[in-house]
């Protein structure tokens, strides 16, 4: 497996405040690793570092060998490979489900717009929502807009896709739908990091588990072991709080 | 009230209704460039610029429109800026209404939630595509209702220009009262066309209110 | 520039006095407003098909016509109608409270419908009576969502109140020309600075108070 994702000694801070640090950490291609760890931990700022939405003190992300944050050239260019889908699926309001998708591949990438389109009904029947896309959002339930933001994502062909807590806004009888989509791109090879509560779906989804706690990486087990054999008494504590979600 | 009066007055209602509503429209259109450029320079905190836009907002919002037309038709004149009274309106309106503009726009582009602007990010927009493509179309539609009602608010202050001795329905009206007697007859005049200038305006803001709003955020 | 004109005499002191007729003429009508405001909002909220649909012409009327117009019609109008000879400030004040009242009475609405009959029910269910209910969750809310809005109607009614010199009120513009035509000969620019101090005294009184609803809208925002 070729590594893709490297993240080094990043620190991460606000005034004097640490949020991150010294965090390290590889991801292969293909690989699917998931973040758990309690609320106000910095897992969901350590995603935001991946695509240099936080700005970070020490250490360096690289993606296939470039450093990306701190970034150096346009941003932009950056996030294009780097997708990223939201707890508030941010799709635009204004814009219908076909137009949401195919903006950014127009705009940035400059397909043409047939194109994009075709690949975007593509797209959208692969997550059962081909009948939606001249709807607009407001026309859709929280579990379909979620699964629109991740199929919009897509659209970018990004080498890694980064999920920040897609269900939390979620009413619970939507989430599996939203999951199920995570699931079969999990089975297709796609590269993913995901920040999530959901237990039972990190055990399904992931090739590694890790946990955060307090700014840093306390440890990292494939989900069999992470699961049953916790090392620290951190983790232990923390899988044992929630034995009664 | 007597018909035939109300026959006879009717053609210079209609001149005088057209003079409002001409310099209203050219001065709501100033409005709408001063308040973009206004809203903008402040809103994106352009150095020095924003300060000037910021005093101009306040300025012209705290003032009344009599005071701002008395203050460039008869004051100006004397430091040697003389312009004629329908310049001199449109420029009233077009001042007055900027600075209401440019409030209504900048707080729709507060309005618009910063995870918009990051999700538009994450797809790798720049910042300009963001600004133009997702931040601007909403932040716009957001405003509209403000927008709506200061145009109803401006057409409704057009009825000062008689001050600066233009020929408008205030001053038709008055003219008619003061020449005939012929009050109640004037005065259904002035209430008539006045209601005919801004019913249709407001039952109109409201449908294209509304559609907006279903569209944006579908309630 | 025609500044000095303001020194001479008690012309400076003759302006101030002019404000004051306006000023005086606007916290009436605020006064007033706010007492028939609250009442009136009140009672629309009690849902007699009857009451709002009159209250409702009687808002529509009021706020679609400038009150300019309406100056006029009280004016000129009841003079013509009902044969009664207003005073000019009479007009005025009756003009304005109307206007301010058909403002005031929407806040009202507004704000009383906005809040959620689970604060009367949760209320209800701590074992507070209905006047305590009122007293110590419902009013204060009110307040808050309504005295930011409240205030800022002040300064629209103070900026509106300059339009009184055109039924006649010597009031500060009305003032200002006084002084411009009489000091035509020794003072020919007068006009410039006698109109830039006005603007500069209107400013003075209206941006506090818009300064005041800001802050108050912030303060009490979340």
């Amino acid at each position: 497996m070729s590594e893709i994702l490297k993240i080094s000694k990043l620190t991460k801070s606000y005034d004097d405040l640490v949020i991150l640090k010294d965090i390290d950490l590889t991801i292969n291609k293909g690989e699917v690793v998931v973040i758990v760890g309690p609320s106000g931990c910095g897992k969901s700022t350590f995603l935001r570092c991946i695509n240099a939405f936080e700005k970070i003190q020490e250490g360096e992300v690289s993606l296939d060998g470039k450093v990306i944050n701190p970034c150096k050239g346009k941003l932009n260019e950056v996030r294009e490979k780097i997708g990223m889908v939201f707890q508030s699926y941010d799709l635009f309001p204004h814009k219908s489900v076909l137009q949401n998708m195919t903006l950014a591949p127009i705009k940035v990438k400059k397909v043409a717009k047939k194109e994009a389109e075709k690949e975007a009904i593509e797209l959208l029947s692969r997550v059962g929502l081909a009948s939606k896309k001249n709807s607009y959002p407001r026309q859709l339930s929280g579990g379909q807009k979620q699964r629109v933001a991740i199929v919009r994502a897509l659209m970018m062909h990004p080498e890694v896709l980064l999920l920040d807590e897609i269900t939390a806004a979620l009413d619970p009888e939507m989430v599996r739908e939203v999951l199920e989509v995570v699931i079969n791109l999990a089975k297709e090879g796609r590269t993913m990091i995901i920040v999530t509560h959901e237990m039972s779906f990190a055990r399904a989804v992931a090739d590694r588990m890790v946990f955060m706690d307090g700014g840093r990486i306390v440890e990292e087990a494939p989900p069999e072991e992470f699961f049953e054999r916790p090392k620290t008494d951190r983790l232990k504590k923390f899988l044992a709080s929630l034995a009664y979600n | 009230m007597n018909f035939e009066v109300i026959v006879s007055y009717f053609p210079r209602f209609v001149e005088a209704f057209w003079l409002t509503v001409r310099i209203g429209f050219i001065g709501i259109g100033i409005s709408f460039i001063i308040g973009i450029i206004t809203a903008f320079a402040v809103h994106f905190k352009i150095p020095f610029l924003s300060g000037i836009f910021g005093i101009y907002v306040e300025l012209f919002r705290n003032t009344p429109l009599l005071v701002q037309l008395f203050f460039i038709y008869f004051g100006l004149p004397k430091v040697g800026i003389t312009i004629s009274a329908e310049v001199c309106g449109c420029l009233g309106i077009g001042l007055l209404g900027g600075s209401y503009m440019a409030e209504s726009f900048r707080s729709g582009l507060e309005a618009v939630p910063f995870s918009q602007s990051e999700g538009a990010l994450a797809l790798g927009l720049s910042r300009a595509q963001m600004f133009f493509y997702v931040i601007l179309p909403e932040a716009f539609a957001l405003s509209v209702p403000a927008i709506i009602a200061n145009i109803i608010f401006l057409l409704k202050e057009t009825s000062v220009f008689s001050a600066i001795s233009l020929m408008d329905l205030m001053f038709t009206a008055k003219d008619l009262i003061g020449l005939h007697y012929n009050t109640a007859e004037a005065l259904f005049l002035l209430v008539f066309f006045y209601a005919v200038m801004l019913i249709p305006i407001s039952i109109l803001g409201n449908v294209i209110e509304k559609r907006i709003r279903f569209k944006m955020f579908g309630v | 520039m025609g500044f000095e004109v303001l020194v001479k005499g008690n012309n400076l002191l003759r302006l101030f006095m002019g404000l004051y007729i306006a000023l005086k003429i606007s916290f009436i009508s605020v006064f007033i407003s706010i007492i028939l405001g609250v009442v009136l909002g009140t009672v629309m909220t009690l849902n007699n098909r009857i009451i709002n649909f009159i209250c409702r012409l009687y808002l529509e009327f009021i706020r679609i016509m400038p009150q300019m117009v309406l100056l006029f019609l009280c004016y000129f109008g009841a003079t013509k109608a009902l044969g009664i000879n207003l005073s000019a400030e009479t007009a005025a004040v009756i003009v304005f409270s109307l206007w301010g009242t058909a403002e005031m009475s929407d806040l009202v609405r507004g704000a009383l419908k906005a809040i959620p009959t689970a604060q009367y029910e949760s209320s209800y269910a701590l074992g507070f009576t209905v006047f305590q209910t009122y007293v110590f969750v419902i009013i204060p809310q009110i307040i808050r969502r309504m005295l930011p809005l409240s205030i800022n109607l002040i300064t629209r009614m103070i900026k509106t109140t300059s339009l009184i010199m055109m039924i006649g009120i010597v009031e500060v513009l009305k003032v200002g020309q006084q002084i411009i035509e009489a000091n035509r000969k020794s003072s020919p620019n007068a006009a410039f600075g006698v109109f830039a101090t006005i603007f500069v005294l209107y400013f003075v009184v209206c941006w506090p108070v818009s300064l005041l609803s800001k802050y108050l809208e912030k303060k009490w925002e979340s």
